[in-house]
């Protein structure tokens, strides 16, 4: 019988699936959460902002243009990558850019803006308590959203923003959802 | 200069490793004597280097050389002398190191006790274990050398310490331990290959693996043991196993391990189950490399993970390719050509064992799927879920149930048929009797009746009932005894030895399951709080200074019913280089019950702490579990039989000396 | 291959922080809600750690989710309220008990399914070996069968 024939060979053919599978696991990346919010829209808040703590910042905002919202604090090591791409890029005018300051003390993040290079942010909320950063699913900082003109997020980048991942990643995204 | 010869003999002992792996091999199927006879010189050559290159490394340590970028990362000068050594084995470049000298061990270990067997058999075994150290040493010659020196301007003037956590004894055992058992299976696994190579799949064979199975089993059991008890009195949360992916990849070989035993008492005794034996053995071994693959790769996510680097996961995976895609196309291949004799009925000890060993396997591929359940989900692009205890204790327990079930009767089955009515009946009165007491302990000692609670406790009830069977039934028809009960062949005192410490795990984990209490309190100087009708008093916090740290104190007084019982201390460390706090729990162990607390942190305010205490029954029930299945494993490796064999060999290779300088 | 060395040494070192469990009492006056809050506690991920629950770490997203999590038990929030605000959050990746839906049926009825499948080979398997002729017993077998048999009556 010809399945008796190929039945010793199935312990084979199983391990050579569980290794394609572990070779791809190879590329991919455990640690990386995606987030559920994509294509759904900004969750709610009001914060003050950070440099004029009686204005506020807030989900509504967002709407009406698509903006970059993005997740820093002076106490993330990683965001001193990013930081000087993201100044040049608010150079370039193609989007504001907002801030989501996170779990900081406000002087020494106003501080660590002036010496990393200025402020590319149109506005930072303050997020003292990290309460509005777990609504909107923030475990790593940093983290950049792209959010359209109806204020829905579109996309979410983790880890530091660089030339790279914005050319490949998020501008086209951007140019599409400007043109909307 | 001693790192480097450290390096060199590395080198060396890959040379010995490529003769050894491919001269004797070629020579068995050639019928070469001279190859063959290699086989055995070449094992001893590669321990001797792998020995040198062990020796090194450690010398560095114990000297502080922290011009070797291993030693700068794992040690420090105020690193206690028993740490700086185990801290050998302590990250990924050296407990590679470790593995591969272990492997030269019970390389040179077959070698010695081998002299009965065929040279050609000898040769093949001892061949496929020397490509596997090939595959090892060069993997640490290519991509971890743990000699790798720190350039001149750079040499640190003191290393970054040894992980706190690691700076424990139960910690340096735990590692060394296992890897005997991991390596141990690749003596199952060379059996295997080498039969299938030859041809001659026979009880011979099976008589052959079984001892060095049944050790390598042994010390696998005591490695998982004791990482077990290192997480509980460790890491402070009162856990002992997590279902870690690590922690899976540990088990899984454990498990298909006991399968293996069994299915090797069946290959020996009745000519069965050759085909699946020699499939078990070679998948023990393929789960012993997954695991090495699962925590050097950083495909999934593990506190127990080793520097994870894809790139040297590619090779280990080139490796899994090479070493379980080769043993399982040779079994396919072959497996045509392995034939069973002995027939057997529906009602018989082999049909048991079967479903025992099916069974186990299915226990293995469900540990198995969890495990890689999340990274299968990512690879599709299904997005990305977490599997951890809640599923696997779900999917574990109904399984292990009938497992357990099993353990009862199959050991009262007779080989080939037995008649269904009579076995049947002699059944009864246990099954009864485990139930009913079962279910009185949960009831009397703890006043509820939680049903998973009660059928813990019953199923461990069946296996000793069963068992107390078992005897009555052999002792029957004898007139003394004791002479009989002495009588029986240690095989069975094995199999029951091992049994029972089943029965005593379950009863430990069923307990500890369903009645630890744990509360997290704020406790201030003074205050008093109940648990689990223990009293615990917070006397205060002192400070003192360590090696390598400084630590918090806390006295803690225990009392029961106004009776003074323990003054526990919980510390809280701070290691002065890692910078790092550690917390170490106070334990107050018992054969019933622990006692545990654990110091947290102090609160704002600075009077109070926050402090966490536990009961947890029977817990060490769990550990001595584990050890008297260790006892039953020993016992089954050092039967009469293989000391007769032993004895035998030693005559022979006398006899052949003898001959041979006539 | 150094910049990554230092990186992993750099992310190493910091995991021993996390490891171990942190203990910060949450105060409650019912105990039922102490229960909860402890299984829900370890029923979640947290997020930045190596595979640790809630529960079980000190890092700070898992600090202010407990802190959260507490709030919520104590407004008499439901187990499945408390999950879905988890998972709209951070997706299914922060239950360490997998929802049962599509994507994940062969997760929880693999297993079962695999039993059953086991056990049906099995039976077949030992059918099969028995279709064989059976042998047949010589009278002086015969006879030491019935006295053997005789002897295991009592």
């Amino acid at each position: 019988m010809a399945s008796s024939r190929l039945r010793p060979f199935i312990p084979l053919i199983i391990f050579i699936v569980m290794a394609i599978f572990l070779g791809v696991g190879l590329t991919l990346n455990p640690r990386e959460v995606p987030s559920p919010l994509i294509n759904k829209a900004s969750p709610a808040f009001t914060l003050p902002q950070l440099h004029s703590p009686d204005k506020t910042l807030g989900h509504t905002d967002f709407v009406g243009k698509v903006s970059l919202f993005n997740v820093w604090a002076s106490w993330c090591a990683a965001c001193r990558q990013e930081h000087g791409f993201l100044v040049q890029l608010e150079k370039q005018n193609i989007l504001p850019i907002y801030g989501l300051n996170y779990k900081d003390d406000a002087n020494d993040a106003k501080r660590w803006l002036i010496q990393y290079g200025g402020n590319p942010y149109v506005a930072s909320a303050h997020d003292l308590d990290g309460r509005v950063g777990i609504d909107w699913g923030v475990y790593g900082v940093p983290e950049t959203f792209v959010i359209d003109k109806k204020g829905m997020i579109r996309y979410k980048h983790i880890g530091p923003l660089d030339f790279h991942v914005w050319s490949k990643n998020i501008a086209p995204i951007v140019k599409q959802l400007q043109a909307e | 200069m001693i790192p480097e010869i450290g390096h060199f003999a590395l080198i060396l002992a890959l040379c010995l490793a490529l003769v050894q792996g491919t001269f004797p091999i070629i020579g068995a199927h050639k019928g070469i004597i001279g190859w063959m006879e290699l086989a055995r010189r070449a094992a001893l050559g590669q321990f001797v280097f792998m020995a040198i290159a062990f020796i090194a490394l450690t010398h560095a340590f114990i000297v502080n050389d922290f011009s070797l970028v291993y030693v700068a990362n794992n040690s420090n000068t105020a690193l206690p002398l028993q740490y700086r050594i185990s801290a050998v084995w302590g990250a990924h470049e050296g407990s590679l190191l470790l593995w591969g000298f272990i492997l030269s061990i019970w390389t040179i270990a077959v070698a010695i006790f081998s002299r009965s067997l065929p040279l050609d058999t000898v040769a093949r075994v001892i061949s496929v274990m020397g490509l596997i150290s090939i595959g090892f040493i060069l993997f640490m010659l290519l991509t971890s050398n743990p000699f790798d020196r720190i350039p001149l301007e750079r040499i640190p003037v003191d290393g970054r310490d040894l992980n706190p956590l690691l700076q424990d004894i139960g910690l340096v055992m735990h590692p060394p331990m296992l890897y005997m058992g991991y390596v141990g299976f690749s003596v199952a696994f060379a059996f295997a290959v080498a039969a299938l190579l030859g041809g001659k799949l026979d009880a011979t064979w099976a008589r052959w693996s079984r001892p060095w199975t049944a050790i390598a089993w042994v010390f696998l059991t005591i490695g998982i043991a004791l990482g077990s008890w290192w997480a509980y009195y460790e890491l402070g949360w009162g856990g002992w196993w997590f279902w870690d992916p690590v922690e899976n990849a540990s088990f899984m070989p454990w498990i298909v391990g006991t399968a293996l035993m069994h299915s090797l008492a069946v290959a020996e005794k009745r000519n069965a189950f050759k085909s699946w034996t020699v499939l078990l053995a070679i998948f023990a071994f393929s789960l012993s490399l997954l695991g090495t693959f699962l925590v050097r790769s950083g495909v999934l996510t593990s506190v127990h993970a080793f520097a994870t680097d894809p790139a040297r996961g590619v090779f280990i995976l080139l490796f899994l390719g090479v070493v379980i895609g080769g043993s399982l196309s040779l079994y396919a291949w072959r497996a045509p050509t392995i034939k069973s004799v002995g027939e057997f009925k529906l009602l018989s000890r082999e049909t048991l064992l079967l479903c025992n060993n099916v069974l186990l396997i299915v226990v293995t591929a469900t540990i198995l799927l969890g495990t890689l359940y999340p990274l299968l989900l990512d690879a599709l692009g299904l997005g990305k879920i977490s599997v951890g205890p809640p599923y696997f204790n779900s999917v574990f327990v109904p399984i292990t149930t009938l497992l357990a079930i099993l353990m009862g009767i199959g050991p009262l089955a007779r080989w080939k048929s037995n008649d269904p009515d009579k076995f049947k009946k002699q059944f009864y009165i246990p099954a009864l009797i485990s139930i009913i007491l079962g279910s009185a302990f949960v009831a009397l000692v703890y006043g509820d009746f939680p049903l998973l609670a009660v059928l813990g406790v019953t199923l461990a009830i069946w296996i000793v009932a069963t068992i107390i069977l078992d005897l009555k039934n052999k002792l029957t028809h004898r007139q003394n005894k004791l002479v009989a009960l002495t009588s029986l062949p240690r095989s069975y005192y094995s199999m029951t030895v091992a049994h029972i410490g089943i029965a005593v795990f379950i009863v430990g984990i069923t307990l500890t399951s369903h009645y630890s209490v744990e509360r997290d309190v704020r406790m201030s100087q003074g205050k008093s709080l109940s648990l689990a009708g223990y009293d615990f008093k917070f006397v205060g916090v002192d400070k003192q200074r360590g090696p390598n740290y400084e630590s918090h104190i806390g006295v803690v007084q225990v009392s029961k019913q106004g009776e003074h019982i323990v003054t526990m201390h919980p510390e809280k460390r701070y290691y002065i280089v890692q910078q790092n706090p550690m917390t170490e729990a106070a334990i107050d162990a018992g054969l019933f019950r622990d006692i545990y607390v654990s110091l947290g942190e102090p609160l704002p305010g600075g009077e109070a702490w926050a402090v966490r205490l536990y009961y947890k029954p029977f817990i060490r029930w769990i550990w001595l579990g584990a050890i008297i299945m260790s006892i039953g494993g020993l016992l089954a490796a050092t039967d009469k039989r293989y000391r007769v064999l032993l004895k035998r060999t030693a005559r022979n290779s006398a006899d052949n000396t003898a001959a041979a300088k006539a | 291959m150094k910049l990554k060395q230092i990186t992993i040494i750099f992310v190493l070192s910091f995991w021993t922080v996390i490891v171990q469990a942190g203990i910060y009492a949450f105060e409650f006056d019912d105990p039922a809600k102490e229960q909860r809050f402890k299984q829900l506690s370890e029923e979640l991920r947290c997020l930045v750690c190596q595979n640790q629950t809630l529960a079980d770490s000190n890092a700070g997203l898992a600090m202010d989710l407990r802190k959260e999590l507490y709030k919520q038990v104590l407004s008499d929030a439901s187990d499945e309220e408390i999950k879905n605000f988890m998972v709209s959050r951070y997706g299914d990746f922060v239950l360490y008990k997998p929802p049962v839906k599509t994507s994940t049926y062969l997760l929880w009825f693999g297993p079962f399914i695999l039993v059953a499948i086991a056990l049906i080979i099995l039976l077949r398997v030992i059918r099969s070996s028995n279709k064989q002729t059976p042998t047949t017993l010589s009278d002086a077998d015969h006879k030491r069968a019935q006295q053997l048999l005789s002897e295991n009556k009592d």
